[in-house]
């Protein structure tokens, strides 16, 4: 008991140098993550960099028409050797494919997919929500060969079907003629498959953009008297748009890439086809598949710089689409 | 005193809730609806299933239309009438996956059996009746594929996350950018990458390793952008308590921060393996498809399960292509097992142990 009142005080510690210099652990902690967080700078510059040395040369001969022409053939001359001067590379027809093809499947995924994120943000009984959301998160995880397989063996099926009827309806658009009667395989129908292939991704876009309108908002509305649909006019909507867009973006990089589903589902042939039902098409992923079996070297190359060209526009369509999802996040309060 | 106890307590109501009145009135819709595109569909030359759920979409949407005009005027109609359509939109939605999940079964369980899973193919075709070879040798190729590109991608995404939640220095803006323009890579020029930085000048034939590669560059965006989003999810009051007990933040990162997110963590990573494991493009131009076991990941053609159902389908016939749905059932369950697994894991509260 006493001898906490004898006990000498505490000796005073010596004094300390406080720093804001990190420790030496702390550097090379840092100097580790940086690296790995820059590693996606490295490879993105690494994939653009190996692509252009080896597109280069295709690229230089060919300029622009390698954009604008459509005809794809790598001669060889009489020695059984490539030819580089009657060889031509035009990636038109594919780039044009590639647009056509997306843009369908746009068109069909996309207003699905909003319709799907409003009815499960505001409309779904929570258990039916859960559920459901469950089952589109995991359509997103299915492998795009078994998109391709049910597209051919399922979908080919009541896609003809389909259109038949738009064909024998609305002909007089020059988009639905058919100049030889084969419905079978045609960009219609892939781009359908990849409509179903963009729901999960444009839905779950949707739906974390929707879940974030702001709540005094939609009680304002409600409070007015509106109805359901009034408030999703008045609030919901106008919050949402231009996030949505951006989501419909996503989709269509999505849509673009997409390589074995389209494979699987479209006779892919190399011609500029603009009648959407007709057997034929394809798109640059396909097409760089189709032709990568039996290439020489040299079309390898050319192969190559297209899928430069590819990987240069999902890369444009993929960043607009994120700039545009993050502004609206940002804008809404 | 008594008079005012004995009053009985109103029951809690519930004015938004369906009555039994309106969940009739809603039934006699329905019914009305079905029977309209029964009628309709007996008596014009429209035929088939879709046409049936169309015309019931439609004379459904209409019924409900009016009959919300009459009871509450113009606005509680378009109201209801929008409702039916988010409702259409939805089941279509769902669509696909039911038709998906049932023809996977309804086409793949005929090839399932036993031998399935300890024969492979080498001396095998694949229009061979079903029941001779088996899935040994692509089951391997897809783990080793798989596994190999995990090891390469789960670090470089879990750092690259943790520099965008704990480092957030100069280029977190550029590299979050980055990440996400990553993840919309098309898995085919991941592939012509790979087959122009390494199967052509370095090792000039394909092997296993390769198509790791080319998978470990699709799953990184994955997995970095979903353990970021469990990185930012942890309180900072852990790293500030980590700190203040005088922890560098290697410490704390090291011994708070991924601990308490370590659920989240293996849920990012099976979510990356989710991705690829069916990942066909790349695996098509980087490793082979051998019909033998191979256990070496540097050497010799792989096959691999994308690639089994890939030849499967190529080679057309009805046994080959039962094959080819064989093979997907199974990719399909392996998907679904890690799909929920990491489900399971996310539900759980981050921070706990």
């Amino acid at each position: 008991m006493s001898s906490t009142l004898t006990q000498p005080p505490a000796t005073i510690p010596p004094k300390r140098e406080i720093t804001t210099k990190p420790r030496f652990s702390d550097r090379v902690f840092r100097g580790v993550v940086t690296t790995g967080g820059l590693s996606s700078l490295v490879i993105l510059g690494l994939i653009l960099i190996f692509l252009l040395v080896n597109g280069y040369n295709t690229l230089k001969t060919q300029g622009l028409n390698f954009l604008t022409s459509s005809n794809w053939q790598a001669a060889v001359n009489d020695a059984g050797k490539f030819d580089p001067k009657n060889s031509h590379f035009g990636l038109a027809a594919m780039l044009i494919g590639t647009l056509i093809v997306a843009i369908i499947a746009v068109l069909v995924g996309v207003p699905i997919s909003v319709g799907a994120a409003i009815y499960l943000t505001f409309y779904a009984p929570n258990a039916i929500k859960k559920i459901m959301v469950s089952a589109i998160d995991l359509m997103a995880a299915f492998p795009s060969v078994l998109f391709g397989l049910w597209g051919f063996f399922v979908l080919e099926a009541s896609g003809e079907y389909w259109a038949k009827l738009l064909n024998k309806y609305l002909s007089w658009i020059p988009l639905f003629k058919l100049p030889a009667p084969y419905v079978n395989r045609s960009p219609f129908i892939a781009g359908l498959v990849l409509a179903v292939m963009i729901i999960p991704i444009v839905t779950s876009i949707s739906r974390e953009i929707f879940s974030q309108t702001p709540l005094d908002r939609m009680q304002a509305a409600y409070a007015l008297g509106g109805t359901r649909f009034a408030m999703l006019r008045a609030v919901a909507f106008p919050y949402a748009r231009s996030g949505i867009v951006g989501g419909v973006m996503l989709g269509l990089g999505r849509a673009m890439g997409e390589t074995v589903a389209v494979y699987t589902v479209l006779n892919v042939v190399y011609q500029v086809n603009w009648h959407i039902l007709f057997s034929a098409g394809g798109n640059v992923a396909s097409m760089i598949l189709l032709k990568f079996g039996d290439a020489s070297p040299e079309e390898i190359k050319a192969l190559m710089a297209a899928g430069l060209v590819l990987f240069v526009l999902t890369l444009i369509v993929n960043s607009l689409a994120n700039i545009i999802v993050t502004r609206t996040g940002k804008s809404g309060r | 005193m008594s008079t005012i106890e004995k009053l009985p307590t109103p029951k809690p109501r519930k004015p938004w809730a369906a009555t039994p009145v309106d969940r009739l009135k809603t039934a006699g819709i329905i019914a009305v609806a079905a029977l309209v595109s029964f009628l309709l569909v007996a008596a014009t030359p429209l035929k088939g299933k879709l046409a049936y759920a169309v015309v019931f979409f439609f004379t459904y949407l209409i019924i409900d239309f009016v009959v919300s005009l009459l009871k509450a005027g113009r606005p509680a109609a378009i109201d209801s009438l929008f409702r039916g359509l988010a409702t259409t939109t939805i089941v279509i939605a769902i669509t696909p996956i039911v038709s998906i999940l049932v023809t996977v079964w309804a086409r793949g369980h005929k090839g399932l059996h036993w031998t399935l899973f300890t024969k492979d193919m080498h001396s095998n075709a694949f229009t061979d009746p079903v029941i001779q070879g088996g899935l040994l040798h692509a089951i391997i190729g897809t783990f080793l594929l798989v596994v190999i590109a995990m090891v390469i991608s789960v670090p470089i995404g879990i750092l690259t996350a943790l520099y965008l939640t704990e480092i957030r220095g100069r280029f977190t803006r550029p590299i979050e950018f980055l990440v996400q323009a990553m993840s919309g890579v098309p898995s085919i020029v991941a592939g012509l990458f790979i087959y122009a930085a390494i199967l052509v000048p370095l090792t000039k034939a394909v092997n296993g390793f390769q198509g790791s590669l080319a998978l470990a560059i699709l799953m990184i965006p994955t997995v970095a952008r979903t353990s970021q989003e469990v990185l930012k999810l942890i309180p900072s009051d852990l790293r500030e308590a980590g700190v203040a007990l005088g922890g560098t933040q290697w410490r704390s990162v090291a011994l708070v921060v991924v601990p308490a997110a370590r659920s989240g963590l293996i849920t990012a990573m099976i979510l990356g393996v989710a991705r690829v494991a069916g990942e066909t493009a790349p695996i098509l131009l980087l490793t082979g498809g051998s019909g033998t076991k191979n256990y070496n990941i540097f050497r010799g053609s792989l096959g691999s399960l994308p690639n089994y159902i890939w030849q499967a389908f190529a080679a057309g016939t009805p046994e080959s292509i039962t094959r080819a749905w064989t093979g997907i059932l199974v990719l399909l369950v392996i998907v679904v097992i890690l799909f929920s697994a990491a489900r399971i894991l996310g539900n759980r509260k981050v921070g706990k142990k």
